[in-house]
Formats: structure tokens, sequence, C-alpha cells
């Protein structure tokens, strides 16, 4: 299926990218060519077929809730763009 | 003049023939001469690399090994937490990213010794099949430096093939093992899904990453799997299985009377190269000599391995890489006004195109209205294409395949056509959808004489079979060893 120019826009939106305008059409154009590929699975009938999410059969796996060493608050906030006592500092949210 | 091997080099370094100094030594000399015109490594860690190695000679005097790989160098694909050295998964987003823990594997190879030389190159995020979606520059095919050495563990290839580290970790969610290792003439092995952990593996695909050895022989191989194997409580999907010790393993197993099944699929896919079906058909024909049954088997929903997976690896993707937004690591883009400006071009910076393409295709394909025609679906089909694998093997011990249609492209003749890309994963991409254990061994030579690998794979937790398998077709193929890459320090 094709994707237009305000589809590729809501879905940036989404994916918080902000895009240019010749970024818009070219993966519009490539995003189509690859959901027409991808759109072969449309003749395959799945009816009564489970969905596999995951390739080991594994469910709840529990653990002990024990408290164990964890990093120091310096340790965390060494790689952030900007930090203030002791917390990540970001523009304004609300 | 072949490579040496980690396992020749674990018996010089107890004979006594040469200290883990001058070994590490050795390499870094070799990675210094031969980087400028390969490019393999993101960061080249000489420093650390020359004081783990005196360590590990200080504990050989004291008779306090850490285990019989004690002082083996090793390289690491850069998408594996190492703490205090860059992390960067050949990414803006993390090019100045230092972590401050250690992912398990990495804590595994040091807590047995061996040396780390270095992080390697890769396409951006591990996606991407060349090495041209590195934000970092692209790595050259040892074989032919105008060829890809194929992804996107492409650095972790092309150093093993240039004798730039004797043995690797590569990580392999479609194929990124498997492939570069086939363009390289390496051993490149994925294990089962939940063998190995995945913690402080940057993750790109969780239900489909693993990490695996790349090595130039089967022995490596098993010798690498042992060491980085087990259960480890901070990865709930990792198994809890005992780990075999599969080195000591290989000469226990017999092709003989084994069934080894031929999917016709597989075989018939169009643009396979005239070189690479003769390999193919010469490593059948070995494996019939030595005594196994070539088993016709049909895995009919092979053709729609590529379409399932670029809609389940994009829709973990989307999820997995919502985390770059610039707030605790990695790159921001200063002075944006509030914080969705702050995510969304701090993230359209630091992110390259294949990134953006996979993220919106899978963000896409789960948003509303199309979670149903694309995600579900592709995870039903996921389901019919894991019943073609129990079918084969049922049948059969394992499974033969081609690695990569065809060997080594040149740079430029795939990249500007992403769909054109994604289509060379054909033969290693179910695997993963799977979840079961496979590799890719030399087994030939095709166009233009660079190296052809061809794939065993294997069940669930397979991988003592698996690797029995490949070490006896390895001594008959007799390709291991019989030609080092022109680019290679020797």
């Amino acid at each position: 299926m094709a994707l237009s120019i305000g589809d590729v826009e809501h879905v940036a939106l989404l994916s918080r990218l902000a895009l240019t305008d010749g970024e818009k059409e070219k993966f519009a154009r490539e995003l189509s060519k690859i959901f027409s590929h991808v759109d072969q699975l449309a003749e395959l009938n799945v009816e009564g077929v489970e969905p596999t999410a995951h390739p080991l059969p594994m469910k709840n796996v529990f653990r002990q809730d024990v408290v164990l060493d964890s990093l120091s608050n310096e340790a965390v906030l060494a790689n952030a763009a900007e930090s203030e006592d002791g917390c990540f500092k970001v523009p304004q949210i609300v | 003049m072949s490579l040496p091997c980690a396992h020749e080099l674990a018996r010089q370094l107890a004979d006594g023939t040469v200290t883990s100094a001058a070994l590490t030594e050795r390499y870094l000399k070799a990675i210094e001469r031969t980087e400028p015109a390969l490019h393999s490594f993101v960061t080249v860690t000489g420093q650390r690399a020359m004081e783990a190695a005196r360590a590990s000679d200080a504990r050989r005097a004291a008779g306090s090994l850490l285990s019989p790989l004690d002082g083996v160098p090793i390289a690491v694909k850069d998408n594996m937490i190492t703490e205090g050295v860059a992390t960067t998964c050949s990414s803006k987003i993390l090019g100045n990213f230092v972590p401050p823990y250690n992912g398990t594997v990495i804590q595994k190879l040091q807590d047995a010794g061996l040396v780390i030389l270095g992080k390697t190159n890769l396409d951006e995020f591990a996606m991407g099949s060349s090495s041209e979606n590195s934000a970092f520059g692209v790595t050259r095919n040892p074989w032919d430096t105008n060829r890809v050495p194929g992804g996107s563990s492409a650095g972790s290839a092309s150093c093993v093939a240039a004798g730039q580290a004797p043995w690797s970790l590569g990580s392999d969610t479609g194929g990124s093992i498997r492939q570069p290792a086939s363009f390289c003439g390496i051993v490149g092995l994925k294990p089962t899904y939940g063998r190995v952990s995945r913690y402080g593996l940057v993750a790109f695909a969780s239900s489909l990453d693993q990490i695996g050895p790349m090595t130039l022989d089967v022995r490596d191989a098993a010798l690498l799997l042992e060491t980085i194997s087990g259960h480890d409580p901070k990865d709930s999907t990792s198994a809890k299985l005992p780990v075999p010790r599969y080195s000591e393993e290989l000469e226990k197993g017999s092709l003989r009377g084994k069934k080894v099944a031929r999917p016709r699929e597989f075989f018939e896919i169009d643009g396979i190269e005239p070189g690479v079906k003769a390999v193919l058909d010469n490593t059948i024909e070995k494996l019939a000599s030595l005594g196994a049954e070539i088993v016709d088997v049909s895995m009919p929903h092979t053709k729609y391995s590529i379409s399932c997976y670029y809609l389940v690896a994009t829709a973990e993707a989307s999820s997995n890489l919502a985390r770059y937004d610039g707030a605790q690591y990695g790159h921001r883009t200063p002075g944006t006004k509030n914080i969705v400006e702050m995510y969304s071009k701090s993230r359209a910076e630091g992110f390259g195109d294949e990134v953006k393409r996979r993220i919106m295709i899978g963000t896409y394909a789960l948003s509303a209205g199309y979670y149903d025609a694309y995600y579900l679906k592709a995870l039903k089909v996921r389901t019919l294409i894991k019943r073609d694998y129990d079918e084969a093997l049922a049948k059969a011990d394992l499974i033969v395949a081609p690695t990569s249609p065809f060997v080594a492209f040149p740079f430029g003749s795939r990249s500007a056509d992403p769909l054109s890309m994604y289509l060379c994963d054909i033969f290693t991409l179910s695997l993963n959808l799977a979840g079961y254990c496979g590799l890719s061994m030399p087994a030939g030579f095709g166009e233009h004489g660079l190296p052809v690998g061809i794939q065993l794979l294997a069940g669930a937790f397979q991988e003592t079979k698996l690797l029995q398998g490949a070490w006896e077709l390895e001594q008959t193929l007799g390709v291991t060893g019989t030609r080092t890459a022109p680019a290679a320090a020797v």
C-alpha cells in the first residue's frame, strides 16, 4: 500500500522524529515500496493460527524481591546532557 | 601463512612460548597497520588491553589462571555495554555514551581473563547488511576492500578475517553474525534464543537478538560459546539450562546415519550465484560422503520470512529505540523550547536514515488501524514459519542451507534501495523468527574468488549436535585455513 505525505507526518509525530519536507517525500516513497512488499502476507490464510510473540515457551519468570547494589547517582547522571540537584534536567513539559 | 586460531594461542600461552602481553601487542600492531584500509573498529582500547594482558601474565606466573583462555585477546561488537569504554552502536545518538556498567557477556569475558582489544564497527543499531549504515564510516572486506564485509556485525567479521583479532563477538537479529561471517570467510554462530544473556546488549528486536561467536574455525566457536552461555538473573528470557562443554563434545559425534534436511525453497530462490550454487552442491556431496542421509523437505513459508521479519523486528525496534530521548544519555539538540521539540530534534539529528526508516515502519505497523493487518498478521505468519522448522527438524537432525545468495557485493550496489538490501537476508531471517540455532561456516570460494559460507541449522538448544556436524564437515571440506584474505596482517 502507498503512504501519503500525511501518513508519514503522522507516523513521524508518533515516532518523535522531526523530518524536513525532502525527507517526508523520500520516506513516503521508500515506505510505500516496503509496505507494498509486505502486503504479500495478505495472501496467507492464518485463520485459527495463534500468534508467536516470543520464541521460547516461557511465562511469569519470578525471583525473590531482594535489594541489590545499584549505580550511584553520580554514575547515573554522568551521561546526561544537563542535570541539576541530582536530577536529569529537561525543557518545560507542561 | 594462515592466521592462528584462539585455541592455538591458548596452547602457546600454556606452553610458555608466548606471553599475553606479547600477543596483545602483536594484535594491536596488526590493527594499527591494517586499520586505515579496513576500519573494523570504532574504538581500540590499546592501553586497557595491555594492562589486562600484563595482569593475565601475572596470574599465570602466580598459578592463579581464571580459565584456559586467560590472556587470549578478543574484539567485541560496539553494541555490547562496556564499563568505562564508549559504546556507540555506530550511532551519533550514542556517540559520547560511556556506560557505567558491564553487560553480562562482557563480564563473562573478563571473568575468564580474555583481553578486549576494542569495539567493532556495525550498521547503526545493528540495522543493515553491509556496514554502510554506520554513522562512523564503512568497514571494508579484507578479501576485496572495494566490497562490503556484510553486516551488521561488519567489524567483528573483518577483524577476524584480517588477523586484527583472533576471534570476536557479534550479535544476530536476522543474520547479522552469519552473513558477514560468510562474506569474510569465517565461522559465525547464532545460538538458540535464550542460550546467551542479552543483558547489556543494546536492544534492537528483543525477541530475535542473540550474541554469538565469530571465529576462524569450529573449535573456537565451541570454546567461545561455552564461555558466554548460561542463565542470567538479569535477563529473564535466558534459559535455565546447563551449559555443555561444547569444545569437548566436538569429536564425539558422527554424521554417519544422521539425516540432513535440504529445504527445497532455499534452493529454488531466484538469483543464487552459480559459484554459490556450486559450493552448496559440493557441500551436500561431502555431507553424503560422510554417511549423512540427505532428506528433501519443504518449508513453504520461506518466501514470507522477509515480510514477517521486517514487521516483527521493526515493531520491536520502534519500541526499544523510544528510550533515546536526549534526557538521560546520548545526543540532545541544544536550545529546544519544550519536551516534544527536544525529543523530535534530538532523535532526528541522532539517528541515521535506516534507523528512522525502521522506527517508522514499526510504528506504522503497530499504529491504530494497522495493528491487525500488519503486526498481528506477522506474528501469526511467524507461527507458520516456526512450524516449517519443526516439521523439517522432525524429519532430520540438521538443516543445510545457503547463507547468502551471493558473495560480498561492491559498496553502493544496494544501498540506494532499502528493499533490495532487505532481500539479501532471505536465508538467515527465518531462523531468528523460529528462535533456533545455526551457524555459517566457510565452504569454498565463489565469484571473484571470494569466500562462500553455508549454513547448518538445528533445533532449540541443539548446539552440541550443530557443532559436532560442523566440525566433522570442516575436516572434510578442507577449506578452513587454506587461504588468507589479501588485506590481512600476516
